[in-house]
This record gives structure tokens, sequence and C-alpha cells, in this order.
């Protein structure tokens, strides 16, 4: 249409953050027709996300959660395939976390305990994610209804598991017993006492750094790999990497494993972060954000850190409202739902137009330009 | 970010500090089931909440969590926010009841239908066994097959504990009589089921009893409807559930969470909160069975004068009724 180059940054920047500008303005509605001040609203979200060390501590909890999910979802897209077992993965991984602090928690010491957790969050979750990798790979089961079908399983075995072997004698809810506290990870409002700051409690904690690396990891992985190359020209045209020389089936099982690790490590975050405990549905729909937050994020690590943070904004400020208002705590899945129309679904809605502005607008800077000159 | 620490920080002086100032600030976290479940969160909300709100004016906190990990969160906030004394609803909120009254000393809690054993928690509990025993005795006297049905909610020690009263109020007034028990699930999921409620209702129904005692929560509303649809009684439990199905709603065992809760917080207002143990049961009126316009018809002048007798008897303590959770088992 234009001869004119656009920038990435008006695609990258501008396009997201008029997508989300307009979800913003259809939940003002949604506020006006609950009779909440929709400025109200944002000024209650706000303070309650970021206005406290005590709300941005539960921020940047969530955020971290919806990292490891998120990126888990990114790196499968990658390779075309669409993990949406995340819910499950991340499930199961947090029996390898729960396992590990269960039996070991206390016998040794932390710095050691730590780096077994880790793996085995994420071999549990990797394993999970092996089963229908495998079947798509070698049968052709479609890894869509495969996953999906294995967070059913997931949660029936997770539930069996807490209700007859993890859930200590004479106690009622479906929960494991607390882990000792020398596996517990350590929380930032802790190590922000011992330097002297003063934090509220909340459940922050290191994981958010592990979620860091592993933002790093991924971008490395998937750009600066053979591996990396593989999943993506997988991704782009399977008859021509084949072609290309690329075994698919191994691409495929690989990228899988990656995926399911990611998902794994969210049990380090809220089990052995925050819980302290295996729980029931503790993963909470987590990994299906995940989806959402790697949609938003363009599967691009720095992108899923920033859909991250909105979606603990989101999450958190949508549980102040709950407080304030009294409205229904589902309010919270309409906001997210309203974010995802308008940045996934909608996405070439506004594309076009935030294109065009820019190019009118870089017409007439150009054009006084001239004149000046 | 140093800055914005101390910043933080700052906020927190400033929050302590009006915490103190504020005054009587009660609240109240329900189970995931909802306040408005139609059996014990709605127990706890009108007779609880919503009788404080209109008697005294006083505001209170509610929170609905809507999923394991915000029961948690849930109740850190309320007592972030200076909020006490807070009601926890349920058993499952035992652990996050634990972890939180640790964290905040001088906050008040109170939770319902467990034990958590700190200084400043008060732990309801209630004599289920005793009030089941009497709706037990009561469809013991409707039942003409002598075959009567219980269906439980999660299957825990807890739902025994009815099941095994009901058994016992059974027996009493027919030795012989056979009781039907089902438990709906192992999750909390169980006590929002009503389909399979109603599955396990017919299929009792169909071995020939007449009567269904549900104690299940939300899972009994699809128990009552199985009753109604196969023409026999079923028996409510919680919230007094009469109108739910008039004409085939025997009765209803309460439980009076909601008086519990509304005292509770008059005691607090009155500087008189008691941490520790506070038993609920069939002398102190914390568990009953319910008589109103929707039942009345239903229950004779004369089986009322009978359950009346072993009301008294258990008051009286010549009718001992066993407790399961006292031995884990339903042996008496």
């Amino acid at each position: 249409m234009s001869q004119q180059r656009i920038p990435a940054w008006v695609t990258v920047i501008g396009v997201p953050l008029v997508n989300i500008l307009l979800a913003a303005i259809v939940s003002g509605f949604v506020f006006m027709y609950l009779n909440i001040s929709p400025i109200d609203a944002v000024k209650t979200m706000a303070y309650g996300a970021f206005g406290s060390s005590y709300g941005w501590g539960y921020t940047l909890y969530y955020t971290t959660s919806f990292i490891f999910t998120g990126l888990a979802v990114a790196v499968a897209f990658h390779a075309s395939l669409f993990n949406i077992g995340g819910e499950g993965q991340a499930y199961v991984g947090a029996l390898g976390v729960g396992l590990v602090c269960l039996l070991l928690g206390g016998k040794i010491p932390f710095l050691l305990l730590l780096p077994l957790s880790i793996i085995a969050g994420g071999l549990f979750g990797a394993l999970w994610a092996f089963i229908p990798a495998w079947l798509q790979a070698t049968r052709g089961s479609h890894v869509v209804i495969t996953t999906i079908m294995f967070n059913f399983i997931a949660a029936s075995f997770m539930a069996y598991l807490l209700v007859e072997v993890l859930k200590p004698e004479g106690s009622m809810a479906v929960e494991s017993a607390v882990f000792h506290e020398a596996s517990w990870i350590p929380k930032i409002w802790e190590l922000a006492g011992t330097m002297g700051i003063k934090m509220q409690r909340s459940p922050l904690n290191l994981s958010i750094i592990w979620a860091l690396i592993c933002s790093v990891f991924v971008y490395f992985f998937i750009w600066r790999t053979k591996w990396g190359y593989e999943i993506r020209s997988l991704g782009q045209n399977a008859s021509a990497a084949e072609y290309a020389g690329i075994n698919l089936n191994k691409t495929i099982i690989m990228t899988m494993l990656i995926s399911g690790m990611l998902a794994g490590f969210f049990a380090l975050n809220v089990v052995q972060g925050e819980a302290h405990q295996i729980k029931l549905s503790l993963v909470n729909g987590m990994g299906f954000t995940g989806i959402a937050v790697a949609l938003m994020g363009r599967n691009h690590p720095i992108g899923i850190v920033l859909a991250s943070l909105l979606f603990g904004f989101l999450y958190q400020g949508g549980g102040e409202l709950q407080f304030e208002y009294g409205v229904d705590p589902r309010i919270i899945v309409v906001l997210q739902g309203l974010v995802i129309l308008f940045s996934g679904a909608l996405e070439h809605m506004t594309k076009h137009p935030v294109e065009n502005a820019y190019l009118k607008l870089s017409q007439l800077v150009g054009k006084q330009e001239a004149k000046g000159a | 970010m140093k800055a914005l620490l101390t910043l933080a920080a700052a906020t927190v002086i400033g929050m302590s500090g009006a915490a103190v100032a504020a005054d009587f600030k009660p609240a109240v976290v329900y189970d995931t089931a909802g306040k408005f479940d139609k059996s014990f969160n709605e127990a706890v909300f009108r007779n609880g909440a919503e009788k404080f709100v209109t008697e005294t004016g006083i505001r209170v906190r509610e929170f609905e969590p809507q999923n394991e990990e915000q029961r948690e969160q849930g109740l850190r906030t309320l007592a972030q926010r200076g909020q006490s004394p807070i009601v926890a609803v349920g058993f499952n909120m035992a652990s996050a009841v634990t972890k939180v009254a640790a964290e905040f000393p001088d906050v008040q809690f109170a939770i319902i239908d467990s034990v958590v054993d700190l200084p400043n928690v008060q732990s309801m509990l209630f004599a289920e066994h005793e009030g089941s025993f009497l709706v037990g005795a009561l469809a013991a006297m409707v039942s003409e097959t002598d075959k009567v049905g219980f269906v439980g909610g999660m299957d825990i020690p807890l739902i025994s504990k009815f099941a095994c009263g009901y058994e016992q109020g059974v027996k009493y007034v027919t030795e012989n009589a056979e009781v039907f028990q089902n438990m709906t699930g192992s999750t909390p999921a169980a006590f929002g089921d009503p389909a399979r409620g109603s599955e396990l209702a017919k299929s009792q129904i169909a071995k020939g009893a007449d009567v269904v005692f549900a104690a299940a929560g939300g899972t009994g509303i699809g128990v009552y409807q199985a009753a109604k649809d196969e023409g026999v009684y079923a028996i409510g439990v919680d919230s007094n559930q009469n109108y739910l199905q008039p004409g085939t709603m025997l009765t209803s065992m309460v439980k009076k969470v909601g008086v519990a809760t509304y005292q509770t917080w008059k005691d607090a207002e009155a500087g008189n909160f008691q941490p520790g143990i506070k038993v609920f049961d069939l002398a102190s009126g914390g568990v009953d069975y319910a008589i109103d316009q929707y039942n009345e018809a239903l229950i004779t002048d004369e089986m009322k004068t009978k359950v009346e007798a072993i009301k008294a008897d258990i008051i009286a303590g010549k009718i001992k009724v066993h407790d399961y959770t006292a031995t884990m088992s339903c042996t008496y």
C-alpha cells in the first residue's frame, strides 16, 4: 500500500499500546455499567498493584508465574506447536519440586537443594510434555488435542496423589505437608530486611531472578543456537526444514521438552517460593494465561516479560477491585479477556490505522521540515 | 529502585499507624463455593454478616476466594488493612489461617470447623453428630421402607461425622433400618457438583431409600431435586433449606455458623474476643433441626414430641451420640 517503510517500533510498541488503550476504554464502559467510576477503578487498581511494597510484591509474584508459562508457550510457538498443556506441565512440575522439598528439606543445605528442585521441576514438566510430543512426532496425534487432554490427566493424577499419598494424617484439606523451612526459596522482603530496607511481607521471592535468567536463555536458545534455528525452520516451513536436513521428529520432541521444562519451573515460584506445600489445583489457570501472555508478547522474551507484568497488574489490581467495591471477582477474567481480544484476536484491526497514522504524521512532519528548509 | 523502596517503607509505617487508630473493622473470608451457595457459606452471610451490618451499621468486609491461593491472599490483605476479627469459613482455610495468623499476632482470627492452635485464633467447632442424630431420627419415623440414604460431599472425617450421627439417629428409632452412604468425591469440588449429587441420590432411591440426607454443600441441590422428581423426602443441611423444594424437604439440619460468626464479632466489639476452641452443640443451640411454614405439614405432632424428647435426652446426656472424629470410626 505504502512505499514508505514503517519502523519496527510502531508495530512492536505502538500497536500493542493502542490495543491495550482500546481494551482499557471498553473496560471503562464495563465499570460504568457496574456503577463504578472508571477513574476510581484505575486508581484502585494502580494503587493496589504498585502503591505499596505489598502491592507490587504481589504483582511481581504473579509476573514471575506468567513469565514461566508464557515462555513455555512461546518456545513451542516458534516450532508452530501449540502447547496448551502448560497447566498440566506446571502442575506435574509442582510434584517434582514438592517431592525434592518434602524428601530432602532440612536434610541437605538449601544451596544444594535448590539446583535439585530446579532440575526436578523442569524434569517433571518436561516428562509431562514428552508423551504428547512423542505422539505428535511419531504418530501425528495433534499436540493441541493431546496436551489439553494431558491437563485433565494431570489434574486427576495430582488429586489422587494428594488425597491418597501426600495428605498428612489427620488433615482434611487436600494438600501435602508443609515443607521444611530450610527448603523455602528466600522471599525478597526478607532479603531486603537483612540489607536494612523495610518492605512489607509479600510472596515475591528469588524465583523472579530465575524467570529472568530463563528469558535470556530462551532468547539465546531460539535466535543464537543451531537448535533454535531448527525450531524456527520447522515452525516456518516444515517441508523446507526437512529438505534442509533437519530431523523433524527430534526437533518436535526437543521443543516440547524445553517448553514443558519452562512450565515446570512455574512450581518454583508458587510451591517452593510461596505456598511451601503442594495444594490442589495450584496452577489456577495460569498455564492458560501463559498462552495470552505469549500472544501479547509476540513470542519474544522481552515482550513476554512486559506482557507478564501487565497480566500481573491485572491480577493484583483486579483483586484489589474486589476488595474495594465488592464486585464479582470474575471481573478480572473480563479485563483479561478484553486485553486478549484486542491484542490477540483484533490485532489487525488497529495495525493498519496505526501504521497509516504514523505515515500521515511523518509526511506532515516531513512537509513542515521541507517548508522550514 | 532504592528511592522506591524507601518510599514503600514510609507507606508501611504510615499504614501501621493508621491501623492502630482504626475502629472496629470485622471481615469474613468465605470458602471457594461462594457466599451464595444456599448452604454453608450462605448461612454465614445471611445470619452473620448481613445481620451484623443491618443491626450495627458497621461495614463488614467480605472476600470470596476464587481458588486455593486466594484464600491466603485474601486473609493477608484483610489483615494488612487492619481488619479484625477476620472469620475464615471452613476447614479448607486451616493452613491459610495458620500462616497468616502467625504473621499478624495482633489481628484476631476465627475459623469455622477446624482447630488452629494460636493465641489470636478462635476455633469454632460444631456438634454436627448431634444435629444429624435428630434428623436421622425424623428420617426413620417417616421412612416406610426402613431404608434411608446419605449423600456426603467430600470424603473427609468432618462429613463422616454427619453420616455417623445420622446413622445412629436412624437406628435409634428403627433398629434394623438400612442406611446407604455415598460420598461425592475427594476434593473440594465435591461440594459443588449437583449433577453427581442427583445421580447418587437416584441410585439410593432405586435401592429403596425414601429419605435422603445431603451433607454436601452445593451438591445437595441436585439431591433435593432428585428426591422431588422421585417423590421421596430429602433433608437439607447447614442453612435452613426447607424452602428449596417445599413438600419434599422433610427438614434441615441447621448448623448455626452465621449465629456463631455474629456472636464472635459482637464479643470482639465489646472487647471480649475469646481465643481457643469454642464448641456449639445442641445444648447451646449451635445445631438443630428446622421447622418452618414449608415443612410443618410433614412433621406430625407425634413426630415432633418424639424428636423433642430425643433432643432433651441428648442435652441431658441420656443419649450419648458417638462423634466420628473422636475415634475416626463409626463404631458405637
